[in-house]
């Protein structure tokens, strides 16, 4: 690729031809500021905040969508163009509320970040905010069009990376706002609730509904056991809230904190991954076997179980039927732990915590998710409101002592903890798959399945299970989705040979770690951290597969019998039902 | 207006019935370029307003987005999502008409007649609306009466012509 030179304020850069200047500021240790190019998504120059001069050109230029060019010298910073940002920035805030105090942004909006480096002191423009209500319909996210500053993440998130076509760019001009098309709400909606609006929101127009005050409700309340679990993704990027590095692992942190909290069990959502991947593997080698539905498709994510089953209701019956884990942890905490311990179940309150708003949605999907007789979850939170709970509580969070789980819920392998990075699910299940067939473990080398993990949108791999060959899908974002789709439709439709035995699939960018509940300013760079993260005590466990977790098989001794039996399929099992749907 | 539920419990029949009439449009603008804004006059010429689930069989036809069909739809205020009256009003209040007084026009037409800009008279005989612009900058300020252009237009004459007009019964 040709090689650009230029300089940037005087400094010499060197770039591949077709960078932009924004990109190539970077180079030269420049931040240009901007509220509306976002590193996940294309350009789209809305904000303004971004020009930039040109030396002997009398314009000014977007960075955002300026490549740079042979012997460009680029002025980013003078009275002139600081000032101007200054204006447009003061034109965006005229435009939007001054609630910052109560904002669910408050202290991580971009906007607020901008308006204190830019030392905005005075309103010289009169405030003129829009009146359209909140969109609190869903239960897992709020619209608040008043707060939009127009900058098209959202709708391009939607639309491009997921393909759900919730939200469009809808009237012009002052009127413009985020919206479902053609006056209707959220929930009326084609959208999943996996947040990404919210995630790459720069202010707090779309965020996630906060349930807070109901978990320090519960926590006070004396008729009530609050137990509660938290999610793989969770432990790896909980740390950004406190200032430490993408990627640091704090499980037993959490753990420590959780109960300082005031829950009386602490449990984790991997050891219920492990579960998860005993029934998915047990289901996956029947149908291997006998000749079953296949390709078999996961269904951890509840925003794909939403997708597909508006979308994709003809596969309904290649999903696995495997709860997630977050609803497995549910049921046996109600069931099994409370008659271990003698609890009543109806006094236990079940929390999670996970990095996903469309967790929130999960726990009242339908009837199958209290199949212990009681909700299964009661409540569910999202890493974010998770750390704000850690502030509130006065917990000096990092210099707890480490602490471990509760048994007999909280002993986990290494396969579950990568449930939470795009082609853990596939991985973990594999290892047991393997087991199942073979009747011995992987060798140590190939148990770390490289060919599925990574960040590509869609990875496709062929596994060797002693002699016979399992290919495998995973695809992550939404709109990755169609594609492995369409390719089992044509092989059906055609009697072609199965392209997949096995397909993975996470709503979200990066899987759960890129969840729409985590931490803000998500990137592929932090999303490979986070990974790195969760691969990493999958390393440092001393089991790392599901079905060597000794409490698991303990649970299945003692209470479930065997993966697949009568009381897994009542508890730990759910379908799936065509849901009739407002168009995309 | 319809609901998304009222959409879900439509009638195959009914579906079938708007499926065909939409066909037309779509095979009379096939292959051209934007085609789905002229598409979208012809429905509105035909029905007075884009109806949603119009748009809904429109999306599948053109195998686009409902949403894209919305931002289009949005974007130019000359469309109308609900029904409008038998006489359509317009008036322009795009930059020229707004310096030549276009607020003095709509203002004359909300004290005479009761008239609310983006709604139509309790009667259904009247809508009025605000657009920008009709295209005839030069002769502004520029009021629409169903599909007469009223240039250099000013209270007096955009009321007489509405006073002119029949008064059908609906």
């Amino acid at each position: 690729m040709k090689t650009i030179h230029a300089k940037i304020n005087g400094i010499a850069v060197e770039v591949p031809a077709g960078t932009t200047i924004l990109e190539a500021a970077k180079k030269a240790q420049v931040r240009i500021p901007t509220l509306c190019k976002h590193p996940d998504l294309k350009p789209t120059a809305a904000c303004g905040l971004c020009i930039v001069k040109l030396k002997g050109n009398p314009r000014t230029f977007r960075a955002c969508t300026t490549p740079i060019d042979e012997g460009m010298e680029v002025i980013t910073h003078d009275d002139e163009l600081v000032s101007t940002r200054k204006t447009v920035l003061e034109l965006i805030l005229s435009n939007h509320p001054a609630d910052c105090q109560t904002c669910g942004r408050n202290g991580s909006c971009e906007l607020q970040k901008l308006s204190a480096d830019f030392a905005m002191r005075e309103e010289r423009i009169p405030r003129h905010v829009c009146d359209l209500p909140k969109d609190a319909s869903t239960g897992s996210i709020i619209i608040d069009y008043a707060k939009c500053i127009k900058c098209g993440r959202c709708v391009q998130v939607c639309q491009e990376v997921q393909n759900v076509w919730a939200l469009s760019f809808l009237e012009r001009g002052i009127d413009t706002r985020m919206a479902p098309s053609g006056d209707i709400s959220l929930a009326e909606s084609p959208c999943v609730r996996c947040g990404q609006c919210s995630a790459h929101c720069p202010t707090g127009a779309i965020v996630e509904n906060d349930d807070t005050a109901l978990v320090w409700k519960a926590l006070h309340d004396p008729n009530k056991f609050c137990t509660v679990q938290i999610a793989p993704a969770v432990r790896v990027a909980i740390g950004e809230e406190f200032g430490l590095e993408p990627g640091t692992n704090l499980t037993r942190k959490i753990y420590a904190v959780l109960r300082r909290m005031g829950f009386k069990a602490v449990f984790d959502t991997n050891f219920s991954a492990d579960l998860t991947i005993m029934e998915e593997s047990a289901e996956f080698v029947h149908r291997f076997a006998n000749n079953g539905v296949l390709p078999l498709i996961t269904t951890c994510c509840p925003s794909w179980v939403d997708f597909m089953e508006k979308y994709h209701t003809d596969l309904i019956p290649n999903f696995s039927t495997a709860k997630s884990p977050q609803q497995m942890m549910g049921v046996m905490t109600k069931t099994y732990y409370a008659q271990k311990q003698g609890l009543d179940p109806a006094k236990i309150y079940q929390v999670s915590i996970m990095p996903c708003t469309a967790k929130k949605f999960e726990l009242e999907r339908d009837t199958n998710m209290q199949a212990s007789g009681y909700p299964d979850v009661d409540l569910s939170i999202t890493t974010r409101e998770f750390a704000r709970m850690i502030k509130q509580s006065g917990i000096d969070f990092l210099r707890l002592d480490d602490e471990e789980a509760d048994s007999i819920l909280g002993e986990y392998t290494g396969a579950g903890t990568i449930f939470g990075a795009t082609g853990g699910v596939m991985e973990a299940a594999l290892r047991t798959a393997y087991y199942k067939i073979t009747g011995e473990n992987m060798p140590k080398e190939a148990i770390d399945i490289q060919s599925v993990r990574g960040l590509k949108g869609v990875r496709e791999a062929e596994i060797n299970v002693d002699g016979t060959k399992v290919r495998v899908a995973v695809a992550h974002g939404l709109a990755n989705v169609e594609y492995v789709m369409d390719k089992v439709r044509k092989a059906r439709d055609n009697g072609e040979p199965l392209p997949y035995h096995f397909i993975e699939v996470m709503a979200c960018p990066g899987g759960c770690i890129g969840g729409g509940g985590q931490p803000y300013g998500v990137t592929d760079d932090i999303r490979e951290k986070r990974i790195a993260g969760l691969y990493q005590d999958d390393r440092d466990c001393k089991l790392r597969f599901s079905h060597e977790n000794p409490e698991v098989k303990q649970a299945y001794a003692e209470f479930l019998g065997e993966p697949l039996s009568e009381k897994a399929h009542h508890l730990l099992h759910t379908h799936y039902v065509e849901r009739p749907m407002y168009q995309r | 207006m319809t609901t998304p539920t009222d959409i879900i419990k439509q009638s195959p029949e009914d579906k079938e019935k708007i499926r065909t009439r939409i066909q037309k449009y779509v095979d009379r603008w096939r292959g051209v370029e934007g085609n789905l804004i002229m598409i979208l006059h012809d429905i509105q010429e035909a029905e007075g307003y884009v109806p949603r689930e119009w748009s809904m069989e429109l999306a599948k036809a053109l195998d686009i987005n409902l949403g894209r069909i919305y931002e289009v739809l949005t974007f130019y205020t000359y469309f109308n999502l609900k029904p409008c009256g038998k006489h359509a009003i317009h008036v322009c209040t795009g930059t020229a008409c707004h310096i030549k007084g276009s607020a003095k026009l709509i203002d004359e037409l909300k004290t005479r007649f009761g008239f609310v800009v983006g709604e139509t008279t309790p009667d259904r005989l009247y809508s009025l609306n605000e657009v920008r612009c009709l295209g005839a900058c030069g002769l502004a300020p520029v009021a629409r009466v169903n599909h007469e252009i009223l240039a250099k237009a000013t209270p007096e004459s955009l009321v007489e012509k509405i006073e002119s007009l029949e008064k059908v019964n609906v």
